[in-house]
């Protein structure tokens, strides 16, 4: 299975970036060999809508799940509408520990109803 | 890791003073909590005349793009003025310039010009900075005058605060708002644990109360409201409390009008630090210590931890 | 003429002195200052809009106002990507088998409906505010704009303010600026003849003065100050204006009782007519610098 997860450096050891839209970068990893690769965001820098950017960027590469922080309200929607599973990171100390936590059934998936008013993952 | 974001609605009614006022008590106060702080009011930043911040570092900021006409490769079709909804396309004679001011960066003109005689640059249009401040790390920036995008200044700033506050393990954020209810309010607002709405009682002030708190209630953001120059006007403020008491919002604080507020400004300083004693200091630590209660978990400092802290810091 | 009052700084006393001039203009209708009667008032602040409160309009008409947004149709939509391609600003997105548009960040440019291969978008308006048009009293007209709580775009909202409220010929023109100094700013202040920068004495003022002159720079406008609550801070707004060469044209000192009445939603003149020969001072000062720089 391909996932991807926010980093803030371009390594499977990194720690996640807590955030989806502005995370610095992206680490997509196949879960039955573990080969990984590391690209930067392209959404870093957008004026506006990062969220959906990186969803577009997710859903290219198509990754069925996707880790990060936190996501905001247009990226839920974006990964939603994508069929892209989110998962929440939460104490994983890097990107490889986080993806154990998920293949161990332990991290918290978000569900499909809207994510709370914040515009930006702030 | 908690976010506390100063808000009003209405310009001019003592956000920054508050702002700093709260900065200095959560550093040397009596309930001492390590805060970073953030000033979102970029337009119009004014916290660090009231902090002595050092300059640690300065980062360009580039907004969005912007068009550019390359006059050689340019036929004077005129397309790009019929295709800008923004009045950003100059015309005189067979010249055409676009008005950087107005540009929008939207593109449509570069994607439809016809000779491909327009390119979209991306331009500096503000600066970020890290500094250390006399009672915290600081954030801040300034958008040059006439700058877009301010929103994604704000954004930014508050996610450099973030991972600053996590690096030092700041158990909280203090972020000074922006007037309005717009962008830029909403990019500082949003994600934040508690916002402090700082009214005043007049006709204008609580027109904009209304505006701001259905806001904050849009955005889901637990709301205190604070009460400035308070003795002002007992009429309005009578009317403030009313409409505060109907809406289910609790005002937190009754800061009286008090001229030590402009002549600690005068001295580059929050009030709480020119004057301990002054009517407005002592309404200010009673709000303080209403938000180390509600929002830090209610545990006040003794000195031992203080001071460790700001070791470890 | 248009005349445009702006700050910088937040709370100075732009409402106070745009309304004092309006009323100033309506009650010399006819004369040299005001030669086509009553002027029209036009509140750009369309986050928190105050003028209405001071000069108590009876509203004529309110309409919506929106952003035409894109819609697509989904039976010849070939999620080519060439919509999502062309937004600056990701309002669209190829996800999934589809485009998804996110209507919040579209800023209403037409990039995507011109850049569709198929022509299968068209637009629809996306309203995000209202616009106000009355008269107020001593037949001022009246007009501002209301951003919807929740909406960010403020620009928008300013532009179809402008464009739709339009003057009789030769009417003088007051734009009460929003604070700051980007760009709902810019958009309210483009396009006058002078720019009124209303300040007070204090740090905090100066600091937001300067952005605020920048802009007036930025724009080629001549400019004038006029310094609010003059006495509870210091001298180096007043100084500041003397280098820069922007004349002082009004200072009105602090005053309790002027404080107080304007916290009630009265106007300056109404309360203190006293400074009805000031305004006027000040709008023939005006005048007199606009055609100066003709």
């Amino acid at each position: 299975m391909r996932i991807m997860i926010t980093t803030t450096k371009p390594e499977f050891d990194s720690p996640v970036d807590p955030n989806f839209g502005r995370g610095a970068y992206f680490v997509v990893v196949e879960t039955n060999s573990m080969e990984w690769q590391a690209y930067p965001n392209p959404a870093v820098g957008a004026p506006g809508g990062a969220g959906i950017q990186a969803a577009q960027f997710v859903s290219e590469h198509k990754a069925e799940r996707v880790i990060s922080g936190d996501f905001g309200p247009k990226a839920h929607q974006a990964l939603m509408a994508a069929g892209v599973g989110m998962y929440l990171a939460g104490a994983s100390a890097s990107a490889r520990q986080a993806v154990a936590h998920l293949e161990a059934g332990e991290l918290e998936r978000l569900g499909g109803s809207p994510r709370q008013g914040s515009k930006s993952g702030n | 890791m908690k976010q506390l974001v100063i808000l009003s609605g209405k310009g001019g009614t003592g956000k920054t003073s508050l702002t700093a006022a709260l900065a200095h008590l959560a550093h040397d106060g009596p309930c001492g909590v390590p805060l970073a702080l953030v000033d979102a009011d970029v337009d119009a930043p004014n916290l660090d005349l009231v902090l002595a911040p050092t300059r640690l570092e300065e980062h360009d900021f580039v907004g969005g793009d912007t068009a550019r006409i390359d006059s050689d490769g340019c036929d004077a079709c005129g397309l790009c003025l019929e295709v800008c909804r923004f009045e950003a396309i100059r015309q005189t004679g067979r010249h055409f310039e676009v008005d950087p001011m107005a540009c929008e960066g939207c593109g449509a003109c570069f994607h439809q010009c016809p000779a491909q005689a327009i390119r979209m640059q991306p331009r500096v249009v503000g600066r970020w900075f890290r500094s250390e401040s006399r009672y915290g790390p600081l954030i801040h920036a300034a958008l040059f005058p006439a700058g877009e995008n301010s929103g994604k200044l704000v954004t930014l700033v508050r996610q450099q605060a973030r991972c600053l506050a996590l690096d030092r393990e700041c158990p909280g954020i203090l972020i000074d708002g922006p007037p309005g209810i717009g962008c830029p309010v909403i990019s500082a607002a949003t994600g934040a644990d508690l916002a402090l709405v700082v009214t005043e009682p007049t006709a204008a002030g609580m027109h904009d109360l209304e505006r701001i708190l259905g806001t904050t209630q849009h955005f889901a953001i637990p709301t205190w409201v604070v009460l400035n120059k308070a003795d002002l006007v007992p009429e309005v403020s009578a009317q403030v409390m009313d409409t505060c008491q109907r809406k289910g919002i609790e005002i937190v604080g009754r800061i009286p009008f008090d001229e030590a507020v402009t002549q600690a400004m005068v001295r580059g300083e929050p009030v709480t630090a020119f004057d301990r004693q002054a009517p407005s200091s002592l309404a200010i630590l009673q709000i303080w210590q209403r938000i180390v209660a509600g929002l830090f978990g209610g545990s006040i400092d003794t000195r031992v931890e203080r001071l460790d802290r700001r070791e470890r810091a | 003429m248009r005349i445009a009052v702006a700050s910088g700084k937040g709370g100075t006393g732009k409402t106070t002195v745009a309304t004092s001039l309006a009323l100033c203009l309506a009650a010399n209708g006819g004369s040299a200052l005001s030669p086509a009667g009553p002027p029209l008032l036009l509140d750009c602040d369309v986050e928190a809009p105050n003028a209405h409160l001071f000069l108590r309009p009876s509203w004529e008409a309110v309409w919506p106002v929106g952003i035409p947004v894109p819609q697509i149709d989904p039976a010849g939509c070939t999620a080519c990507g060439r919509c999502a391609e062309v937004c600056a600003f990701n309002a669209l997105a190829i996800l999934g088998s589809g485009v998804q548009v996110f209507p919040e960040l579209c800023h209403g440019c037409g990039s995507c409906t011109l850049a569709c291969p198929e022509g299968v978008i068209t637009e629809v308006v996306r309203p995000i505010g209202v616009l106000r048009r009355g008269t107020a009293q001593q037949g001022i007209d009246f007009g501002h704009g209301e951003l919807s709580i929740g909406e960010p775009m403020a620009v928008p909202v300013i532009r179809e303010l402008k464009r739709q409220l339009n003057a009789r010929p030769g009417q003088l023109v007051i734009l009460d600026a929003p604070p700051g100094t980007s760009c709902p700013v810019v958009e309210a202040v483009r396009g006058s003849d002078f720019l009124l920068l209303v300040t007070e004495p204090t740090p905090f003022g100066l600091h937001d003065l300067r952005l605020a002159v920048e802009v007036g720079h930025a724009l080629g406008l001549p400019m004038g100050a006029v310094i609010n609550r003059d006495g509870i801070g210091d001298d180096s707004v007043i100084r500041f204006c003397e280098n820069e060469g922007i004349p002082v044209l009004m200072r009105i000192p602090f005053e309790r009782a002027i404080a107080r009445d304007s916290a009630l939603g009265r106007t300056l003149l109404e309360t203190h007519p006293e400074y009805a020969p000031r305004f006027r001072e000040l709008a023939g000062d005006i005048l007199r610098q606009v055609e100066g720089a003709r």
